[in-house]
């Protein structure tokens, strides 16, 4: 009755266990380390956010560090003391990688803070529970540390036709999860519930392999104890059946379609650790801040499986084991099959340590030296994802990666059965790994260079907008300038007066430009901007977690960028002269363009006229008018161009004489302006000079008199300018 | 204390070996050995030492002369296993020049130019059997008849076996005979009854000689199976192709065809399914690859042998299916973990 049916899947290998060593021994509680190591980003997903500061005291389970975004987790102290320290230290990483930890100083007493449990979460709202276990600190303890409440939020939004729990536990070595079913049946089921009472599936399954008799006799006695409807399948021992999707395969005999998640066809899966976890944090309201880790390998004297404060170093554990350094060879975290080798035990414990392999060189000896594949198909029947290693390492080798990509590489879960049973010792799962960043490599390149098409695009197209509306501009002043063409004359000393302004005004128009090549930028960053937040809203409700963190760090950058070009633009509007300026200078360019344009027109005509000379048709006459039209004003505005250095930009729109006037004045006014200014200038560098030359204080004292007295006469032309021409302007 | 830092898996399973693998493939073709031995006297051991020496030599000077290292490649088997399949594939009493081309043919042309060990497209066995039986068609046809049936009713003793393969026998012609394959190939314009009746080399004490041969091949070949070292697909395949092909047509014309039971237990049929065709170097990869690529070798050992120039067709066979099984790899890839359907043809990327 409480036994489900078991399917099976392609491949597997069946390993040496090794899984007795573990199991000698009781649980163990090893004493406080020196000091608690806490990396910060101990889950999947954006790190934590410290809210401590060196040389706070905290007590066990305060909170020292918060979620940071919405695929993130809380970190808690493992025990009382005091923070000495956040700072980089080297962490448990493939790489051999630091990244920063809050370290904590154990005070001895290991004082709790006060707890609150969460004892009605039977009756209030659901999402006040998920909040509940996100300030808790929980995340998948089977090995990626998925934050739970995200992994819940996403089966909440589809009814759920399996609630499996993974207790398989299929790596060789690893005893942690056997371990904690044994020791915390109670915990496991009660835990179970409060996932099963957040997500209501139809079926709740524990998935565990038949090499752990004592946990399932366990386990079974609870569910009958309790008379709960949970089922307990018992699947067969062989590696990897506790593979997310293999044991989907096991227990539902379905496939988890290639990209996709469980969630998407409507499955759960939990690690039976987490749903401890949870048990904890809802009924005693103890927050994640210890696991079960095995410690075991032929180089530790007494191995065991220990419940250990997250933070713990490594070398205090194999300590705490009686590791006999002389044997130690290979340090794996994790199991033989997946795990990977540490070059220092001073990293800490994380919510994900479910294993210390410490290995003698006779258990793991080094691998044999590589020899040629002979395409014997072992891998291919051991491969649990019915993928083609061979030939994937055929196409990895000779870098073929598109047709690895055909091959299904993304679909290989790195299990490493084929390595296992290679008889030409190739390490395929890393010829794997080494092509599957090399193409992904490749497709961010493409993502990058996809981008610079677009932008390149837009630019284009802008580039041509622009052009389509000076053309427009250019017919509609064709037109006016027909019927002014006959006074150009009149134009022309206007254009004389105007032209220091002009001059002027040039250093104007590249902020102008760059004023408007901001105003697109801001506007093209807010746009991208959007479009990232979007892109990151539908990862996260859709659970990729692999872009997740990907695209939280592309918003943030790209906040950080529309930010500058913001301020940017606003120091740049601030300094831009006055708007005014404007015109005249893009009138001077219209001026320019029409001149070419015009010359262009005659060329053309001349060409046209040519061959109609040529072919003696009848239209020559026309054509030579059209020529001789062309000609004349391409001259007047050859003319108008030339006489005003650059152009007058009262020659092509109606120039009145008091608009004239008013430009003379400004322009006096500014040479006004700027006669003072150094006159300013003059009379502070003599003061300097004054201050530095005592001796010379006379004379200078009488410099400063003339350059004062200049200014006095220059302030005052300037100031009946400016009057003359407020006075001019209040006229119009 | 350094650490050691390598990726997982850290475990491999022991012993399984690539030298176990061929060591493996050696001893099983000792079942066969022993019964060709005992039928056709001392020739096939002779011819096994020869083929075995000159296998080891040419691959070590070959290596020499690729500068890889000899004694890591000496050590994988793989060129005595070449030289073991060849050695019991040539006729027992065949000059040593024969086998010794063959043998160095298989391992520097067909083997080592190619890239060595695991680069070869063609099974290097069969490249120099087929060399040898096109080059010297005279040596290759003269088998060693049952001691019952030939004119001296002896087989050949040792001292004369060697002679026979070292210099020169005159009296070799009375102590061979026609195959029951090459008998059957030249029956001419009698029917199949007739043919069984009087040609010698259809009599039973000959006819049985082969079965004998070939079930001992099988024996050997289940071991394989049973150890996993091939799987069933590839000979399951070509013994029901040849099935399926010699029964058909069987049915169709009786009086001119032979049996399927008389197809299956003469010549090379169990020795080419279980150890010429299974070659995992030069066949199809994916289980149905092997399927399609056995039936292919079954469909042209009929088509040879029926129509063919030539009483066997496994070597050709073989090799013709070896042309084709990158191609048949391509629409052949298993159906991966989580994929409605399963990928094929030559066209990259046409899942995204």
């Amino acid at each position: 009755m409480n036994t489900a049916q078991v399917f099976s899947f392609h491949g597997g290998i069946h390993p040496e266990e090794n899984k007795t060593q573990s199991l000698q021994l009781p649980l163990g509680r090893p004493s406080l380390p020196s000091e608690l190591i806490l990396p910060l980003g101990q889950h999947i997903g954006q790190s934590s956010r410290p809210v401590v500061n060196q040389g706070d005291k905290v007590l066990k389970g305060d909170v020292i560090a918060t979620s940071n975004g919405f695929l993130s987790s809380y970190l808690h102290a493992p025990t009382s003391g005091a923070i000495t320290a956040i700072e980089e230290r080297p962490i448990a990483h493939p790489s051999g990688l630091s990244d920063l930890c809050i370290v904590l100083h154990p005070d001895g007493e290991d004082r709790w803070t006060e707890l609150k449990p969460l004892n009605n979460w039977q009756s209030i709202d659901k999402a006040e529970i998920l909040a509940y276990l996100s300030n808790m600190g929980i995340v998948g303890m089977g090995g990626a540390g998925f934050p739970t409440q995200v992994k819940l939020q996403g089966a909440q939004k589809s009814t759920l036709s399996h609630f499996i729990i993974n207790a398989a536990e299929c790596e060789p070595y690893i005893t942690a999860d056997d371990t904690l079913m044994r020791e915390k049946t109670h915990e496991l089921i009660s835990g179970i519930e409060v996932f099963q009472h957040l997500i209501q599936a139809d079926k709740v399954i524990i998935g565990i392999e038949d090499n752990k008799p004592t946990a399932i006799t366990a386990i079974n006695a609870v569910i009958a104890e309790r008379n709960s409807n949970i089922q307990v399948a018992v699947v067969p021992t062989k590696y990897p059946s506790g593979g997310e999707k293999q044991l989907i395969q096991l227990l539902t005999g379905q496939e988890v379609p290639s990209g996709k998640h469980p969630a998407d066809m409507g499955i759960l899966c939990q690690n039976v650790g987490t749903c401890v976890a949870v048990h904890d944090a809802i009924y005693l309201g103890k927050p994640l801040i210890s696991r079960i880790t095995t410690l075991t390998g032929e180089a530790l004297t007494s191995p065991q499986n220990v419940e250990v404060l997250l933070g713990t170093p490594i070398e205090h554990l194999l300590a705490y084991a009686d590791v006999q350094h002389s044997r130690l060879n290979r340090l794996i975290l994790g199991g033989p099959m997946m795990g990977y080798t540490l070059d220092s035990a001073a990293v800490p414990i994380v919510k994900t340590t479910n294993c210390i392999l410490a290995a003698s060189k006779k258990e793991f000896p080094a691998p044999a030296p590589e020899q040629a594949c002979i395409r014997c198909g072992m891998c291919e029947q051991a491969c649990p994802a019915s993928l083609l290693p061979q030939q994937l390492l055929w196409f990895s080798k000779s870098q073929e990666h598109e047709k690895a990509e055909h091959y299904n590489l993304f679909d290989c879960i790195e299990c490493g059965a084929c390595s296992y049973v290679c008889p030409s010792s190739i390490p395929l799962v890393q010829y794997y790994r080494h092509t599957k960043s090399s193409i992904r490599d490749a497709r961010e390149a493409n993502v990058k260079s996809d981008l610079a098409k677009q932008r390149f695009e837009a630019r284009k197209a802008r580039q041509e907008a622009e052009a389509a509306e000076k053309e427009a501009k250019r017919l509609a002043r064709q037109k006016a300038t027909t019927a002014k063409s006959a006074e150009p004359k009149k134009a022309a000393p206007v254009a004389d007066s105007i032209a220091p302004t002009s001059k002027t005004a040039a250093p104007a128009s590249p902020a102008v430009d760059d004023t408007k090549k901001l105003k697109v930028d801001v506007a093209i960053g807010k746009s991208k901007l959007k479009k990232l937040q979007k892109q990151l809203l539908d990862a996260q409700e859709n659970e990729h977690l692999e872009d997740i963190s990907a695209l939280q760090l592309q918003v943030t950058d790209q906040e950080n960028l529309v930010a500058e070009l913001e301020k940017q633009l606003a120091a740049v509007l601030e300094s831009a002269p006055s708007v005014a300026k404007v015109p005249v200078d893009d009138a001077a360019k219209k001026a320019k363009i029409d001149a070419a344009i015009a010359k262009a027109a005659v060329k053309k005509v001349e060409k046209a006229l040519k061959k109609a000379e040529e072919m003696q048709a009848p239209e020559v006459d026309a054509i030579r008018q059209q020529l001789k039209d062309a000609q004349q004003r391409a001259d007047e505005l050859e003319q108008a161009l030339s006489s005003s250095g650059s152009v007058t930009p009262k020659a092509t729109s109606p120039a009145t004489p008091a608009s004239a006037a008013e430009l003379d004045l400004a322009g006096q006014v500014k040479k006004e302006k700027i006669a003072v200014a150094l006159a300013n200038a003059q009379i502070n560098k003599l003061t300097k000079r004054l201050a530095n030359a005592p001796e010379e204080a006379e004379a200078i004292q009488a410099e400063i008199d003339a350059a004062k007295q200049r200014l006095q006469t220059a302030q005052a032309l300037l100031n009946t300018l400016v009057q003359s021409q407020n006075s001019t302007q209040e006229n119009r | 204390m350094a650490l050691l830092r390598i990726t997982s898996p850290h475990t491999q399973r022991a012993g399984h070996r690539t030298s176990w693998v061929m060591q493996m493939v050696i001893l099983a073709t000792i079942p066969g050995i022993v019964v060709q031995t005992w039928l056709f006297g001392w020739g096939t051991l002779i011819n096994l030492m020869v083929a075995c020496v000159a296998a080891l030599a040419s691959e070590a000077a070959i290596l020499a002369v690729r500068r890889r290292a000899v004694s890591f490649f000496l050590k994988d088997y793989s060129a005595l296993l070449t030289a073991v399949l060849l050695g019991v594939a040539l006729p027992p009493a065949v000059p040593w020049w024969v086998t010794v081309t063959a043998v160095s043919f298989a391992i520097i042309f067909a083997k080592q130019l190619y890239g060595g060990l695991g680069n070869n497209p063609f099974n290097p066995a069969m490249v120099g059997y087929a060399i040898v039986l096109v080059s010297f068609p005279v040596p290759m046809s003269q088998w060693i008849g049952v001691h019952e049936l030939v004119a001296s009713g002896n087989t050949l003793s040792f001292m004369q076996s060697l002679q026979a393969i070292f210099h020169q026998l005159p009296v070799i012609d009375s102590y061979t005979m026609a195959t029951p394959l090459d008998g059957f190939k030249h029956k001419d314009l009698l029917d199949s009854e007739t043919a069984f009746a009087s040609l010698p080399a259809l009599q039973a004490a000959s006819v049985n000689s082969w079965l004998w041969v070939n079930l001992a091949y099988l024996i050997g070949g289940l071991g394989l199976i049973a150890l996993r070292i091939i799987t069933w697909h590839t000979p399951v395949a070509v013994l029901g192709a040849l099935f399926v092909m010699s029964g058909v047509f069987h049915l169709v014309d009786m009086d001119q065809t032979a049996t399927p039971w008389f197809h299956l237990t003469t010549g090379a049929a169990m020795f080419g399914a279980f150890f010429i065709a299974t070659d995992p170097v030069s066949s199809c990869t994916s289980n149905k690859g092997k399927l399609i690529y056995g039936a292919g070798i079954g469909v042209l050992i009929y088509i040879i042998r029926a129509w063919g120039g030539y009483p066997d067709g496994v070597a050709f066979g073989v090799l013709l299916m070896n042309f084709a099984a990158p191609l048949i790899d391509y629409y052949t890839q298993p159906r991966a973990y989580g994929h409605k359907k399963a990928k094929s043809g030559l066209k990259v990327g046409g899942d995204h």
